[in-house]
């Protein structure tokens, strides 16, 4: 953080402007200061700390360091869990891109009018309850459910798929759940667009193909970016999803944690995990500052 | 060429489509006589009414109104005065503080919930609303904080000169141009944070104590051992309670943008 760039003061005036200017204003922030590092600081730092202690032989937490807990990630077991999120993950944003980075795009184009109302359209389902719409999709993809029918009705198949708990469900599930997050982003980034740009690369020449390559997708990137983290960010956590649309089948590194810890108790252990996801999804968000060069995620709230 | 423009009109039209149908059949099925969801039998109000016969189902929703109530109105107190605040202190500090303070909306719900599992246990905090209070509010900050910051950013700084200049003090600025001006990104910075902490599952799961069960922990594990349609019921009073929410935070959003456009006109 610099400095404001006022004149500098001497150095024993320069304690007694900070404190005069900041006096009134300190208790303002003071709440902040306070709930930040008793609450959200503390917390982390404390999960750090967890995950090099030894776990005690039936509850609780001895403290003896150790680095067992990060040994045993390398497990093949936890190693394949690690892998197979990450790969769910990537799975799943590139299917938002797919599905969201359109949506967003067009969305740009249409009148201020239409603009509000969809924007309306799409606040009413993100703000709905997860739970509700991954019932919705329960109730879809059970078997004899409203797609089996209607796909016995086309003749497509002749018999019920089995579509809930499986892999293909928690994907649906997951895109759906993200896809709003992919769509603000590019929307943001894609209203802020001047269209005169690709009339003009039109006129020098560019195809439709060519025009958008070169000036739509470059200009709209910082969007896609930031879509990109607000979608793998929360993929790698989503254990709800996985636990109700996939059963026992889909397993990720979420899922490990919360076994760990309401289950198993192995309290240093989850920490571990929990660290190293942590670290994965600080290496994302450095990653996307370096590409995007912007401070604040865009279209996050 | 018509055709060329109407097609990503489609495109819109068919993915808000698939968006609203798994909604919708939880809205149909809430009406539906029969108890097997896949099946219907006609219409029917019955599992309305068996909803509020339920009093465990029915203290869930009141725990989970109060713990939206109070996480967003102390995230709305905290997060405002610090936006507010932070503008004007000069603490080394501050960046690393709003760093971490937007933390717990950056990092995966599950690391916040283990998180806070382990502290609350390690300060012997009981786990039931206080905890619940306490991590929703952790989460519900940045939102109002966000919300509120970016539009004192874009707030017209000569009006709070020009107040002072006619001798008004630091507390009448704020509370005579600063607050009205600040109001609507207050109101839907608490809007947003109420319908986040009402829909939270995964953080809730954790610091919850045996017996304070919130909506979303009620609905999540019915949902993995079997529902009822007393659920659907319920999901639907929840949309129908979201529906009016949107409609009123863009109502206000379009009276925030009224107001931006009369001040800006009149300069």
């Amino acid at each position: 953080m610099k400095l404001d760039d006022t004149p500098v003061p001497l150095p024993w005036q320069r304690r007694e402007k900070r404190f005069s200017h900041n006096g009134k204003f300190i208790l303002t922030v003071l709440p902040l200061y306070i709930f930040t590092l008793a609450f959200v600081a503390g917390p982390l730092v404390y999960m750090f700390i967890l995950s090099f202690l030894q776990r005690a032989e039936v509850w609780g937490v001895i403290g003896k360091f150790t680095l067992k807990n990060y040994t045993d990630i390398l497990d093949p077991v936890y190693l394949k869990t690690f892998w197979e999120s990450i790969k769910l993950a990537v799975l799943t944003t590139a299917l938002t891109i797919l599905i969201g980075y359109p949506f967003g795009y067009f969305m740009a184009k249409l009148s201020a009018k239409w603009k509000s109302r969809m924007m309306l359209f799409l606040m009413i389902p993100f703000w709905t309850s997860s739970l509700i719409r991954l019932y919705g999709w329960i109730i879809i993809f059970r078997a004899n459910g409203p797609l089996d029918k209607a796909l016995m009705f086309l003749h497509i198949t002749d018999a019920p798929l089995k579509l809930l708990y499986t892999y293909a469900a928690v994907v649906v599930g997951m895109v759906y759940a993200l896809v709003p997050f992919m769509i603000f982003s590019v929307y943001s980034s894609a209203e802020k667009l001047d269209w005169s740009l690709i009339e003009a690369a039109r006129d020098l020449g560019a195809n439709p193909m060519q025009a958008f390559l070169t000036v739509s997708l470059k200009l709209t990137l910082p969007g896609l970016l930031s879509g990109v983290v607000l979608t793998f960010i929360p993929s790698m956590g989503l254990f709800f999803i996985a636990d109700i649309l996939g059963g026992n089948k889909v397993v990720l590194v979420g899922n490990v944690i919360q076994e760990q810890l309401m289950k198993a108790h192995n309290w240093p252990f989850a920490a571990a995990l929990a660290v190293v996801l942590t670290i994965l999804t600080s290496v994302m968000i450095y990653l996307y500052r370096r590409l995007a060069k912007v401070k604040d995620l865009e279209g996050l709230v | 060429m018509k055709n060329r423009t109407k097609l990503p009109n489609i495109y819109l039209g068919v993915i808000l489509v698939l968006m609203y149908l798994p909604i919708l059949l939880v809205i149909i099925y809430s009406f539906n006589q029969s108890k097997i969801s896949s099946v219907w039998e006609g219409f029917s109000l019955k599992w309305y009414t068996e909803l509020f016969r339920d009093a465990s189902l029915l203290q869930a929703l009141i725990n989970s109104l109060v713990l939206a109530a109070a996480s967003s109105l102390n995230a709305a107190v905290i997060g405002t005065l610090a936006a507010v605040g932070m503008l004007k202190v000069n603490l080394r500090s501050k960046g690393v503080i709003e760093y971490i303070s937007t933390l717990p909306i950056m990092i995966p719900e599950i690391i916040l919930g283990m998180v806070f599992l382990v502290f609350f246990s390690l300060i012997g905090l009981p786990f039931g609303m206080t905890t619940l209070i306490i991590a929703h509010t952790a989460f519900c900050i940045p939102y109002v904080y966000m919300l509120v910051k970016a539009r004192l950013v874009g707030l017209d700084k000569s009006l709070g000169e020009a107040a002072k200049d006619l001798g008004a003090g630091e507390l009448r600025v704020f509370l005579d141009i600063t607050l009205p001006l600040i109001l609507p990104a207050i109101v839907s910075g608490m809007l947003l944070a109420f319908a986040m902490s009402m829909d939270d599952v995964v953080i809730s799961i954790f610091v919850t104590g045996v017996n304070t069960n919130t909506l979303p922990i009620k609905i999540y594990t019915q949902l993995k051992t079997g529902v009822t349609p007393k659920i659907n019921a319920l999901c639907t009073i929840l949309f129908a309670v979201t529906v009016l929410m949107g409609l009123l935070s863009g109502w206000l959003g379009k009276i925030n943008t009224q107001k931006k456009t009369v001040l800006e006109e009149n300069r």
